[in-house]
């Protein structure tokens, strides 16, 4: 057997010459482990000491997660500091898919202590679908203290579920200045795909409409960061870092709060819009369209079915009248007429006109009557204002034509872009006979001057630019672009930047003492017994000038239903207008009305703006209504197109 | 009876002190008070490591505990038993590779462990302690230096357990136990001539050993050379490992605030990677320190080798000692990535059962060769 003994003797022989074999070995066999030990140390060296600062990098790499955090969103003041847009902490239900294991007994557990529709479940599981499941989830938005009460509790039953305190965009005059301040609303792909993303980090609201909207790069701030130990499967485990964002500045909108809530009150009923400037810079002191909505259902994500009744609400509530409604001035563009006959010396003020009740044009039988039919007599301008004489200004349109009405009337702001600082603002029309070919192809007929020197026919303007048109007036000539926003401030260094109001070109006329004239005239409408508005100027301590106007409702486009037939008293119902501004020789503010088919402009526009004056001008409501204005609900009414000119008050 | 021996030929003492109960115990004091300092360390690294789990902690501590009871019981026989138990010892390791290859359990997607309800082992380990036995056993009896005939039949008792260890496959313990043979070979004075050349043979034949390799031992290899170029796959485990170590510095982040290992970027972190979370937690000098205390086993060992009495136990020792070096070394070499990954683990630190206790009853074989030495005459 090999290792058995036979050799034993030559191994005994050989003791000492093994020994001395096996020492040389081992001092081999050292040295071998040196040269590994001193390969293993250097390489040790390299990568502790020399590569150090490199590895630590890479190390902070790999824990180190970097989660944008959303800045405070600036606040949105009225000039007289009210809040009209804040954030205010919200409780919102988020559950951790990973901890959860029966996520549909949960959710049934959860909607006995928590109100939850079918459609936060839709888009909780929408959601859950998209986010590693480690990270919460919100259910709902803005539980009710109670309901935060009532999971407190019980939250021992709910594993994988947390309540966690966020700010909500929150609007206290909301339904009342909903299409002024506007609202937030989640970021849709569209819309982060316009904006620069870096700048919208951990943010996931965006001003959708109004002041939110048109202010947005002011209001919304600067994103900071948190830093956040991760481990190797990404769940994060511990703050590290945590760097504030900059929080947006804040908006003090020459809004004045409390004349929009006249203002929306005084309308009552009817729907419509009242836009108040003041004329000695532009600024917006009211901008109302009613009916409003509540900017809340945007903010918590309104579900589809909401905004379906919203959509299809036939009183339109998402419509901004104010800025997006064009309606036919009426008589209220009477005075700027007059104005413009003076300015191309087609008239003096002296001029007079034989008002027989109705005229024709030469060569054609089509009859053109005032809203008197048994006429006004001889009328002087002052006169034709005061009383609105039709037959005046279908002479004084004759006269001017319709391309210096052109040139006159969209110098007063009708028929154009007002460029106030609010988004989707309607151009209207004030037409000409270019526009009519541009449009149309077709030639103007001379009929037609007289509908639009009566503020009918083509003429579509919106409530802003009439408010536009009757500050000039007020001014004496001096325009300025209407803007909602005053100023904004930086809400750390309190640093406050003013907007500067910007002029537009003055309207002059050959004698400027003529603006008397037409500003005596209208003061005449609302202080004299024979105005056209004789109530409304009574009892105020200040004087007012102002013009009244009915747009007339009459005839469907072509390709519209028939309406059903006792639909059709209210929905021709005129629509009145009223325009004013106050203090007569200073002003400072002006405000036009419309109220949809409110009839009369004088008795159910006019009111709404005096209220509008007295709150601002009194800081008190003053006008006694005379009798309730009683009009039945709005109905559904077809977009309606001006009829034939025929007569206005 | 043979504490009495050497008793009595040391200068007389007064009273029997604690050297002399030791010595009656068969314990060698220097390397059991090395050993237990690594394997605190071990201990120490292990909490840490395996995520703060006092559990791992503490079935660690009962193996090392097993391994350290193994310990002092080989150590009470005589080395003669281990050289006339080494054929038996090595026959049965063979039987039991072949075991696992007919029915051992599949782990890992190798077969390396046997399952005896009780008690669940690989073999491999076991041939760990057979094979530097074995071969130092064998050419006790032979004329030293070897002949060419004795250097061809070592390598047969050497190359058939492992070949089965290579079926299994377990490249790393058939490397280790090939060089355990081989180590028993090169201190038996095997010529320099044959070192050279069979290292210039097996430099030679490595490109047929690379047709050989399973494609997941080739891309371990190939990750070596360039770990960046699969930094998710099997490049993941060397570039954590060496962001752990880098980062750790000189002076390391702190026990337990290391964030390779405790956020589980590092993977293996208690086992195989264990020198990573050490490097990355203690920082340079205490890696300096852990190397030195195993340079001073190794040393210790080396020179309870050089004053055996007989070749068996030179043989024995002197292998024992290199293929506890070879140990370290490729661990520490392929957690820094200077070696392919093989899955070797850190001696008496990395978390793991069969390894702790047949590694400390190598020791004490060693104890038992330095405590069991007859005084004789030069």
């Amino acid at each position: 057997m090999i290792f058995g003994s036979r050799r034993r003797r030559d191994a005994l022989k050989n003791v000492h010459a093994e020994r001395d074999t096996f020492t040389g070995r081992a001092v081999a066999a050292v040295l071998f482990c040196m040269v590994c030990i001193v390969l293993l140390v250097m390489r040790l060296v390299d990568l502790q000491v020399v590569e150090h600062a490199y590895f630590s990098t890479r190390a902070d790499e790999n824990r180190m997660r970097v989660t944008p955090v959303a800045p405070v969103r600036g606040l949105i003041y009225d000039r007289n500091g009210t809040v009209l847009a804040q954030n205010q902490p919200a409780f919102v239900l988020e559950i951790t898919p990973e901890q959860v294991k029966d996520m549909d007994a949960l959710l049934a557990r959860l909607a006995r202590i928590v109100t939850i529709s079918e459609a936060d479940i839709e888009r909780f599981k929408d959601r859950a679908r998209k986010t590693p499941r480690y990270r919460g989830v919100p259910l709902r938005n803005n539980l009710s203290m109670e309901e935060v009460a009532r999971y407190e509790i019980r939250r021992h039953e709910f594993p994988g579920v947390e309540v966690t305190a966020g700010l909500s965009r929150n609007y206290p005059l909301s339904t009342s200045a909903a299409h002024v301040v506007g609202y937030v609303g989640g970021i849709t792909e569209e819309e982060l795909q316009k904006v620069e993303e870096r700048a919208y980090q951990g943010i996931n609201q965006i001003g959708k409409v109004g002041v939110e909207r048109s202010q947005e790069d002011e209001l919304r701030g600067a994103p900071g960061a948190k830093i956040i130990e991760a481990n190797a499967y990404g769940r994060p485990l511990r703050e590290l870092d945590y760097r504030r964002g900059y929080p947006g500045r804040n908006a003090y909108l020459s809004l004045d709060a409390k004349v929009q809530l006249v203002a929306e009150e005084a309308l009552g009923e009817l729907n419509g819009a009242v836009v108040a400037l003041d004329p000695r810079n532009g600024e917006v002191i009211a901008l109302v369209s009613k009916p409003g909505f509540d900017p809340h259902y945007f903010v918590e994500g309104i579900s589809s079915a909401d905004y379906k009744t919203l959509l299809n609400d036939p009183s339109r509530p998402l419509f901004n009248r104010a800025l997006q409604g064009t309606y036919p001035p009426g008589s209220t563009i009477k005075p700027a007429m007059a104005l413009s006959g003076l300015e191309f010396n087609a008239v003096d003020s002296q001029h007079r006109e034989f008002c027989r009740g109705q005229m024709s044009l030469p060569g054609s039988s089509r009859k053109y009557r005032c809203w008197k039919r048994s006429g006004h007599g001889w009328v002087d301008m002052h006169t034709a204002v005061m009383r609105s004489c039709d037959i005046y200004f279908y002479q004084l349109a004759m006269t001017l034509g319709i391309d210096r009405m052109h040139e006159a009337m969209t110098g007063f702001g009708l028929g154009h872009l007002t460029g106030i600082d609010l988004p989707l603002e309607k151009a209207g029309v004030y037409p000409s006979r270019e526009w009519k070919q541009r449009t149309r192809r077709e030639n103007w007929y001379p009929g037609e001057t007289l509908s639009v020197g009566i503020g009918q026919g083509y003429t579509n303007v919106t409530p802003l630019q009439l408010a536009q048109m009757t500050a000039r007036i007020a001014m004496r000539g001096l325009g300025f672009v209407p803007h909602v926003l005053h100023s904004t401030e930086d809400p750390i260094t309190k640093e406050v930047r003013t907007i500067e109001s910007e002029s537009l070109p003055k309207v002059v006329l050959k004698n400027e003492s003529d603006w008397e004239t037409v500003i005596s005239a209208m003061q005449d409408v609302v202080h004299t017994q024979s105005g056209t508005a004789y109530r409304i100027g009574r009892d105020a301590p200040y004087r007012i000038a102002a013009k009244t106007g009915t747009a007339q409702v009459v005839g469907l486009k072509q390709d519209e239903a028939a309406p059903k037939e006792h639909e059709i008293p209210l929905r021709f119902r005129d629509h009145a207008l009223f325009i004013a501004f106050a203090p007569a020789e200073a002003p400072t503010i002006a405000v036009a009305v419309i109220a949809e088919h409110g009839s009369h402009g004088g008795s159910t526009a006019g009111p709404v703006a005096r209220k509008v004056m007295d709150q601002y001008l009194l800081g008190k409501v003053l006008y006694d209504e005379p009798a309730p204005i009683t009009v039945p609900a709005p109905t559904p009414r077809p977009r309606a197109t001006p009829g034939p000119t025929e007569s206005t008050e | 009876m043979i504490a009495d021996l050497l008793h009595s030929g040391r200068k007389r003492k007064p009273e029997p002190g604690i050297s002399d109960w030791l010595t009656a115990w068969h314990i060698d004091l220097p390397l059991l008070f090395l050993l237990v300092a690594v394997a605190s360390i071990g201990l120490v690294v292990q909490y840490s490591a395996s995520g703060h789990s006092m559990d791992a902690v503490w079935s660690q501590t009962q193996r090392i505990a097993l391994g350290l009871f193994a310990m002092f019981a080989v150590a009470q026989a005589p080395p003669d038993v281990y050289r006339a138990v080494a054929p038996w010892a090595y026959a049965l390791t063979c039987v039991l590779l072949v075991l696992v290859l007919v029915l051992g359990d599949t782990a890992k997607g190798a077969q390396r462990w046997l399952d005896f309800g009780v008690l669940r082992f690989q073999p491999s380990e076991l041939m760990k302690l057979a094979m530097p036995m074995t071969a130092a056993a064998f050419l006790h009896h032979r004329r030293l230096p070897p002949s060419l005939f004795t250097i061809g039949l070592t390598l047969i008792i050497i190359g058939l357990p492992a070949g089965l260890i290579i079926d299994q496959p377990d490249l790393g313990t058939a490397l280790l136990v090939l060089t355990s043979g081989g180590f028993a070979l090169f201190f038996a004075g095997l010529q320099w001539r044959w070192i050279l050349g069979s290292l210039g043979a097996a430099a030679a034949a490595a490109p047929l050993l690379w047709e050989r390799l399973h494609d997941y031992q080739r891309q371990r290899i190939l990750t070596l050379l360039d770990p960046e170029s699969d930094p998710l796959g099997t490049g993941y485990h060397i570039t954590q490992s060496k962001i752990a170590i880098g980062s750790g510095g000189i002076f390391g982040k702190g026990w337990m605030h290391g964030t390779q290992a405790n956020l589980d970027f590092l993977p293996e972190a208690h086992t195989d990677f264990i020198f990573a979370v050490f490097a990355e937690e203690m920082g340079l000098l205490s890696v300096l320190l852990l190397l030195t205390l195993y340079m001073a086993i190794v040393g210790r060992c080396l020179w309870i080798a050089l004053r055996a009495q007989d070749t068996f136990q030179r043989l024995l020792c002197g292998s024992l000692a290199l293929t506890f070096f070879i140990y370290v070394f490729i661990n520490v070499g392929m957690v820094i990535g200077l070696l392919p990954v093989v899955g070797v683990p850190l001696p008496l630190v990395s978390y793991g059962g069969t390894s702790a206790v047949s590694l400390l009853a190598c020791f004490g074989m060693m104890m038992s060769v330095h405590t069991h030495r007859k005084l004789l005459t030069k």
